[in-house]
């Protein structure tokens, strides 16, 4: 059951407001997008972890923006990249040096579609806080609200090189709630776990899913949708609401800027998300599969004026790669899941390719806590079979399926996602070309701080719920 | 009559083709040449080798041997060669699309009839999944039903082409005694167990008179009752197809993942004497590796599934694959549900990463499944005399980017085309109307 309502969507910098991108580049810290009344709640209290000037050596490197560079030297220091080069670059003692001959860094791995947290392991009913199922519409709702910080699976994706990664509602509801973006590490509170600065995103769900809980499913509260057709009209009356919303705030703003006093609107949960997205604080995530599904979502947000950032799933792409590169929309997906419901049906090994040879936003996402933790060998089947086919793209291009593209999709891309001077050295020290299957992440970096080290048990996390269990050393 | 006589004909020559050698769809002779061969046989690794294949059968493996005259080469140079790929754990056959499809013969909810459920009634040949599967390299398949029950039905060994599917009916059997299933029985495991072993006494109570004699040791209680050689009891058709399993015949494959769910098929095994156990899933196996050693006893697993998922599986590791088979267990593979069995020779290269060796991580795609499911005398191998299942691959075929340039099935060159790579052809190139042929 929690596979099949967990299959969800999103989208990047376009929505991006220049405030948000400024606040983005200081790593201000702030959670943008917080509404009048929150008073400053729910910020980050994201510390990064104790780090040391390292300075790994003789080093491949794919950079995330489809660049390569053998047997570099790159450092990394409070925090930040500060040198890729030949030479020694700048004159500071380093803590650690460590010999990167015949290995590869890349950046780290960013996973825009994850449930980690919210369906976490065990997968236990006292635990499954991914859908508010009780109406179609629960933009109110807060996937972080839902995340347990312990779950185990997060180590597991620091092993697989995972630096950040999305957490999202599940596919129950048309509008499922607010996204999270996490930096991978432990903290004690999701607040602990949260990426500075990133925007908040929402999480959409077309076609199957809402028909079947809601229509044809056994919920008490409501009988829509039973179709498409309500599932599109659901989406159209929401944001009709929220614009009439929006104008009753904006027009009690002007009031007030006016010296008028007036009585502030009551303040509806739902309708301060939906106006946020109109507002573009908010980036969209939408689980899409099939391409009448995602081109009606398009004009969904044509009508109301805002943008989907990214379509997650998005198994049928690579049918109209042309108009998401258009649209300026990511698509989010599998290298080879499908078939497992009808509008998984017509899933192809090359849709990841297809869509990045139209010149549209590619990425590979997992939406699984198994596929998050090796997203590189999932990047690396679907070049395979683009060469089959004659698609030329390199491996170091196709890197940027994992970093530089899902970084733009969460509106991180100015601090994370490429391996350059100046941004976060969030980086990953693969035991050797990480488009081989044999390829294991021998250090995880997350802001210069080891979060996975293969060969010091200290830096390989245990979570509280595997101490005492036969978990707490099994694959140790 | 003429036309009386062209049905004969045309019946008669149907049916040579089918009674052919094994069942050979094809009668062409085939030499795969040039490439390093793994036949996973007595021939072990041979370089640059000649395979020839009459009849659907490896006739020889030999290095750099002539190609007799009038057999069509293949070439397969600076490539590898192996056997066919078997995944002993699929539900291939059985449905399109899982969930909410109306097309899922793959589980079974109600009804009377369990175990002795056969799953060739539902197998379709004509299902799409088989050439997806297929175009990956897997040649053979174990494939079977899933259902809430302790017991759910007879699964089948199938080749993975052809209108007849079915290389071994009724192979196995599975008992699923995770803590899913203990819901159909009550709830508790003690529940659950009981019902295991109160399902095989019966089973062995009915058991046809000639194997009540063999076993002497009932016999001899017999005796000491002074009773007649009694009649066996009629065994309905779910207690008949136990039968095959207490006989040592069929596989009774254990689906478990907790160490103690795993012993305790253990025990069960030598309670009643059985021949032929898996254990599938064994997220926990490696921690009693030793016994399953001791036992004769294989595993499935699917070596992704390394997280806490369940209580029963806080064990699950990465590295599970690798300890079981330095202990010295057969470890098989499975690849994800769904159309996702096909990706099993990345599992098994996951595993190779995590410490097994590659020739145990390709015997357990090949020549375990082969063993354990009944059919080594006919496939596993690339020897003289076998099915020729063969696969031509670009590189290393655990590899994930590696893919078949060539697949035989029992000597049938099959195409590598699917589903899928028709759509992809379809939309290689954006067309305003796709559904119009240019």
């Amino acid at each position: 059951m929690k596979k099949q309502l967990t299959f969800g969507k999103r989208m990047g910098r376009f929505a991006l407001k220049p405030v948000m991108a400024v606040a983005l580049a200081l790593g201000a810290g702030q959670v943008t997008a917080v509404q009048a009344g929150d008073k400053g709640a729910w910020k980050s209290t994201y510390k990064p972890m104790a780090s040391k000037t390292t300075f790994i050596t003789n080093v491949n490197v794919y950079d995330g923006k489809g660049g390569e560079q053998l047997n570099v030297n790159v450092g990394l220091r409070n925090g930040k990249i500060f040198y890729v080069g030949s030479g020694k670059g700048p004159a500071v003692a380093y803590d650690v040096t460590i010999d990167g001959k015949d290995r590869w860094l890349t950046p780290g791995i960013i996973d825009v579609h994850s449930h980690l947290g919210v369906y976490p392991s065990p997968s236990t009913g006292s635990h499954s806080d991914g859908n508010e199922i009780g109406e179609p519409v629960t933009a109110d709702v807060w996937a972080e609200h839902g995340i347990w910080p312990q779950d185990a699976g997060f180590a597991a994706a620091a092993a697989g090189g995972i630096t950040a990664l999305q957490i999202l509602p599940g596919s129950a509801n048309l509008i499922g709630g607010r996204t999270v973006t996490l930096k991978n590490v432990y903290g004690r509170m999701h607040q602990d776990m949260k990426f500075p600065g990133a925007p908040h995103g929402v999480k959409f769900a077309c076609g199957e899913n809402p028909k079947r809980v809601y229509g044809r499913g056994n919920n008490p509260v409501s009988k829509r949708p039973y179709t498409r057709m309500g599932n599109i009209a659901g989406f159209r009356q929401a944001f009709a609401d929220a614009t009439h919303y929006k104008a009753e705030w904006d027009q009690y703003e002007a009031d007030t800027k006016a010296g008028k006093n007036v009585p502030a609107p009551a303040r509806d949960l739902k309708m301060d998300t939906l106006k946020s997205i109109i507002e573009g604080d908010i980036l969209v995530h939408n689980h899409c599969y099939r391409a009448d599904d995602m081109g009606s979502m398009l004009d969904v947000a044509k009508e109301f004026g805002f943008k989907i950032g990214t379509f997650h799933h998005a198994v049928e792409s690579y049918k109209i790669a042309d108009r998401l590169k258009e649209a300026g929309t990511c698509s989010a997906m599998w290298a080879d899941w499908g078939m497992f419901k009808m509008e998984a049906f017509d899933s192809i090994r090359e849709n990841i390719p297809f869509v990045h040879k139209a010149g549209a936003c590619a990425i590979v996402h997992s939406d699984d806590d198994l596929g998050i933790q090796r997203l590189n060998q999932e990047a690396a089947k679907s070049l395979a079979d683009a060469h089959k086919v004659g698609v030329k793209i390199t491996k170091a291009e196709a890197w940027t399926w994992l970093s530089l593209n899902p970084a733009k999709s969460l509106g991180i891309d100015k601090v994370t996602g490429t391996l350059e001077t100046g941004k976060n050295a969030d980086v990953v020290l693969w035991s050797k070309n990480p488009f081989s299957v044999y390829a294991v992440a021998d250090m995880t970096f997350v802001d210069g701080a080891v979060t996975w080290d293969i060969n010091d048990k200290s830096k390989q996390p245990i979570a509280d719920f595997e101490l005492g269990t036969v978990g707490e050393e099994s694959s140790k | 009559m003429k036309l009386v006589k062209s049905i004969v004909a045309a019946t008669l020559a149907v049916s040579g083709i089918l009674a052919g050698p094994a069942g050979s769809l094809s009668a062409e002779d085939i030499a795969v040449v040039g490439g390093k061969t793994h036949t996973m046989g007595s021939d072990g690794i041979v370089e640059n080798a000649t395979v020839l294949i009459k009849d659907g059968k490896i006739v020889s493996v030999t290095a750099g041997g002539a190609v007799p005259e009038g057999y069509r080469v293949i070439d397969a140079k600076g490539k590898i060669v192996t056997p066919g790929l078997m995944n002993p754990a699929t539900t291939l056959g059985l449905n399109y699309v899982p969930s909410w499809a109306d097309n899922n013969d793959a589980s079974f909810s109600k009804g009377k009839i369990t175990t002795g459920l056969d799953v060739t009634w539902a197998l379709n040949p004509d299902n799409v999944r088989i050439p997806i599967a297929r175009v990956e390299g897997l040649t053979r398949a174990v494939t079977g039903f899933t259902s809430a029950y302790p017991f759910s039905g007879q699964g089948a060994v199938i080749h993975l082409n052809g209108d007849d599917l079915v290389s071994r009916s009724k192979a196995y059997i599975r008992l699923n005694v995770t803590g899913r299933t203990a819901g159909s029985t009550g709830g508790s495991r003690a529940a659950l167990w009981q019902t295991v072993v109160d399902t095989l006494s019966k089973a062995q109570k009915s058991l046809p008179k000639e194997e009540m004699k063999a076993d002497k040791k009932r016999k001899k209680k017999k005796k000491k009752k002074g009773a007649k050689a009694a009649a066996p009891k009629k065994a309905d058709a779910n207690t008949k197809a136990l039968h095959g399993v207490l006989k040592g015949e069929t596989t009774l494959v254990v689906q478990a993942h907790e160490k103690h769910d795993i012993l305790r098929a253990l025990k069960i095994k030598k309670m009643f004497d059985l021949k032929k156990m898996v254990i599938y899933g064994a997220s926990e196996a490696w921690r009693v590796a030793d016994q399953l050693v001791k036992a004769d006893v294989s595993v499935v697993i699917r070596v992704h599934d390394n997280l806490p998922s369940s209580f029963e599986r806080l064990g699950a590791t990465l590295k599970n694959g690798a300890r079981l088979s330095k202990a010295g267990v057969k470890v098989m593979f499975t690849g994800n549900g769904g159309d996702n069995f096909r990706l099993m020779p990345q599992h098994a290269g996951n595993a190779v990463a995590n410490g097994m060796s590659w020739e145990e991580a390709m015997k357990g795609m090949t020549v375990y499944p082969a063993e354990v499911y009944g059919i080594s005398d006919r496939y596993g191998t690339l020897s003289a005399g076998m099915d020729a299942d063969v696969v031509v691959w670009n590189g290393d075929p655990l590899e994930v980017m590696t893919s078949p340039d060539a697949i035989l099935i029992r000597g049938e060159q099959v195409s590598l085309t699917s589903r899928q790579t028709k759509l992809r052809d379809r939309y290689k190139e954006l067309v305003a109307n796709p559904a119009y042929r240019k």
